[in-house]
């Protein structure tokens, strides 16, 4: 199957230019060829047959004059009329014989004279009507046949009256062979063919050469933007041949130079962005360190304060608790944007890990009414930054805890050959599959007027995609309203590894029966 | 914070040039029962810590004068003193330049008080318990003194600081274990909860180019795959 796709023609043509230039030119040829060729047989047919009929014509008249001559200065008291015809007639054909040059029958009242062998269906109808019509001399062509054994011949017929004395008009027609000039066509006709294929035969060749010569810098010119494509912006055309190859290849050379500078400018402006998120960290945090303490010195003595800078020192600290957490955020996603997130693999026991968080986070589950369960299997050993993995976990367990509705939350932890999987279940609102699409959506709300228990800043799935990502893994969410939610990461095993799939599915496994009975 | 530490105070010195911080630093530490004396400057962090002689050095890791990882540097080349980093810049390459200087541990800002005045205290603590059953073990080729807080290999002895110890002997106590990074956090760095594990990773690479043979091929410390760390099997020297 594979061998007769890779030759099938309309493939071939969509694909390959120098196929369908050569197939062009080719069908032109051809037509052109053929008009010519049909042109020129026909010009030297219709010559070589003119040339002919004036030659037979000039023969038969002078022929017929001889004879209607002898004929007329017949001594009839010696001779018969009828006797006379018939010598002359035999004396044309003898002289005809001469040379093979034409065959003669005279047509008398009782009988046919002349060469013999001659089948009288050799002379049409019609020139056998126009000669008792009119005097002149006709002509028109024929077929020659034989009574005896000799092998039909083109020919022509010339026609033309004798007169004799006191009696009716003899016909007489001479037939001439054109065998030679069908002879000569057909040769002029093998040339013309022969003179065709080889000119098509060099014009495909030539028109192909040509087009790989004009493809040579087009292909060029391919393999030095798969080269920019993979970033040797370095790499440049050679400038030879023609004006216009030329000129492809220095706007090759332009464009590459002028991505180079792009990229150079991109990269410089990045390492400004990364140096300023690294600044802005570390100016925003020590202060920040400074009144933190400050306000946990005052939270520390508040029971000694009057109600109202009791309550301010509260908040203080409070807020200072989401300011942090949201400048924290903010930086890590910073981070991220300036492509300056570094991973520090370790080898890593993702169901022990989903043991510690899920355990960790038991407590917020139970305050929040919810039953909170981890069903993993063991080996689910991959190569990842335990500390964003962990963030990821916390960030969806956290998630699936103010969503869940104090209903159960289950952590799925499965791994295969090539990858591990790690979902996270509740039972909880849920959400419209586009609600679903817009989660990881930087301080996206799935309701704005709902109250926040956990408190999340609005970034966290959106620095747990990135994180995913980093490890060449997928974050996935998927919810229904009133069925709740997974949220599913699925990493490789090995670092750097591409994934094909996920050990566990999107969809809630325990959900499938329900959603198949809906369609 | 009710315990009071032994006294005379544990002295602190604390290094950091944002002089608001310091000074919140020093009221923090004094509530909490410290001595703590503060530095501004990294090119005077080590005249000042020769003169105080303090028990555990708070450090900043951007210093004007000297960085912080030389100052973290120096303070090394003469004494195994626990040295805490305060740096702002938790996930960068400064942290482990600063572990690898040997830095004990690190809090990143902004910190709360508690966990900053608990890793303090942690890295007073000692986590050696007299009254460990065998008072010498063997680690490799290695004889740990327990009570004498001694290392040795034949005769002569390996001088290693309070944490690279305390790591050592962690190891050697259970000698067929493996322990993961987390559990190694939680028994030498006290963290309740797993934290970065660079810690150890950094830590267990310092003790091995003091205590290996060839650190390319320990065989006192092994990497177990997956999992972390062993105790090499007990050799006679």
């Amino acid at each position: 199957m594979k061998g007769l796709s890779r030759i099938d023609p309309f493939r071939l043509w969509q694909r390959s230019l120098p196929f369908r230039v050569v197939l062009t030119t080719l069908s032109a040829a051809i037509v052109i060829l053929v008009a010519t060729g049909w042109f020129l047989m026909d010009q030297s047919s219709r010559g070589i047959i003119a040339g002919k009929t004036q030659a037979s014509v000039a023969e038969a008249s002078a022929v017929v004059a001889n004879m209607q001559a002898t004929l007329s200065a017949t001594d009839l008291r010696t001779t018969s009329v009828s006797e006379q015809i018939s010598r002359l007639a035999r004396e044309a054909a003898s002289r005809g014989q001469v040379g093979n040059q034409y065959f003669v029958v005279v047509e008398t009242p009782i009988s046919q004279i002349g060469t013999a062998g001659l089948a009288a269906e050799s002379i049409p109808d019609n020139i056998r009507a126009l000669v008792g019509k009119d005097d002149g001399l006709w002509s028109t062509p024929t077929m020659i046949r034989f009574t005896d054994q000799r092998a039909d011949e083109p020919g022509l017929v010339v026609a033309t009256t004798l007169d004799a004395p006191g009696q009716a008009p003899y016909p007489v027609f001479f037939l001439f062979s054109t065998n030679q000039e069908q002879e000569t066509l057909a040769v002029v006709q093998q040339a013309t063919l022969a003179t065709g294929v080889f000119l098509l035969a060099g014009l495909t060749a030539t028109v192909y050469l040509i087009a790989l010569q004009v493809l040579r810098p087009v292909r060029a010119a391919r393999l030095a933007a798969e080269n920019l494509a993979a970033g040797h912006l370095e790499d440049r055309m050679a400038v030879v041949g023609t004006e216009d190859l030329s000129g492809l290849a220095r706007s090759m050379n332009h464009m590459a130079e002028e991505l180079d500078k792009k990229i150079t400018q991109l990269q410089n402006l990045s390492l400004v962005q990364q140096r300023f998120v690294s600044d802005v960290s570390h100016e925003l945090r020590t202060p920040l360190t400074t009144i933190r303490m400050a306000a946990e010195v005052l939270h520390a003595h508040r029971s000694s304060f009057d109600a109202a800078s009791s309550r301010s020192s509260e908040l203080l600290s409070a807020e200072l608790d989401r300011f942090e957490d949201l400048l924290t955020e903010l930086l890590e996603i910073s981070r991220f944007d300036a492509g300056a997130a570094e991973l520090s693999i370790d080898d890593v026991d993702l169901t022990a890990l989903a043991r510690d968080e899920v355990s960790a986070l038991q407590r917020l589950a139970e305050d929040a009414g919810i039953v909170m369960t981890l069903d993993a299997t063991d080996d689910c050993v991959a190569e990842v930054d335990v500390r964003r993995i962990r963030r990821i976990l916390r960030n969806l367990i956290t998630n699936a805890i103010e969503h869940g509705e104090r209903r159960p939350i289950t952590v799925y932890v499965r791994g295969d050959d090539e990858a591990v999987a790690i979902a996270v279940r509740d039972h909880g609102v849920g959400m419209t599959a586009a609600e679903s699409g817009l989660v990881f959506d930087r301080f996206w709300r799935a309701d704005p007027s709902r109250g926040r228990r956990v408190g999340g800043t609005g970034l966290g799935l959106s620095i747990s995609l990135e994180d995913a990502r980093l490890h060449g893994g997928w974050l996935n969410a998927w919810g229904r309203p009133g069925l709740g939610a997974q949220f599913r990461l699925t990493v490789p095993r090995r670092a750097g590894e591409q994934l094909r799939g996920s050990p566990w599915p999107v969809i809630p496994p325990d959900l499938k029966e329900f959603i198949g009975v809906r369609r | 914070m009710s315990e009071v530490p032994r006294s005379p105070a544990p002295r602190i010195l604390v290094v950091d040039d944002d002089e608001a911080l310091a000074e919140m630093l020093h009221i923090v530490l004094g509530s909490e029962g410290f001595d703590a004396r503060l530095c501004h400057d990294g090119a005077a962090a080590l005249d000042a810590f020769r003169e105080y002689r303090p028990d555990l050095v708070l450090l900043d890791l951007m210093l004007p004068g000297r960085d912080g990882v030389d100052v973290c540097r120096d303070i090394r080349a003469e004494s195994g003193v626990p040295v805490v980093m305060l740096t702002a810049k938790s996930d960068t390459i400064d942290v482990v330049d600063g572990l690898a200087a040997g830095a004990d541990d690190y809090v990143p800002k902004p910190f709360k008080t508690q966990e900053l005045i608990a890793r303090i205290k942690t890295r007073l603590r000692r986590h050696v318990t007299p009254d460990a059953d065998v008072d010498n073990l063997r680690i490799g080729d290695l004889v740990i003194r327990v009570n004498e807080h001694t290392v040795r290999r034949g005769d002569s002895e390996i001088t290693l600081t309070p944490l690279e110890f305390d790591l050592l002997l962690a190891l050697a106590r259970r000698p067929r274990q493996a322990f993961t990074r987390e559990v190694l956090l939680e028994e030498v760095w006290g963290y309740r909860h797993a934290s970065d594990t660079r810690l150890v990773n950094v830590h267990v690479q310092r003790l091995r180019s003091k205590i290996e043979k060839d650190p390319e091929r320990p065989e006192i410390i092994v990497t177990v795959r997956g999992v972390g760390y062993r105790a090499g099997e007990p050799k006679s020297a």
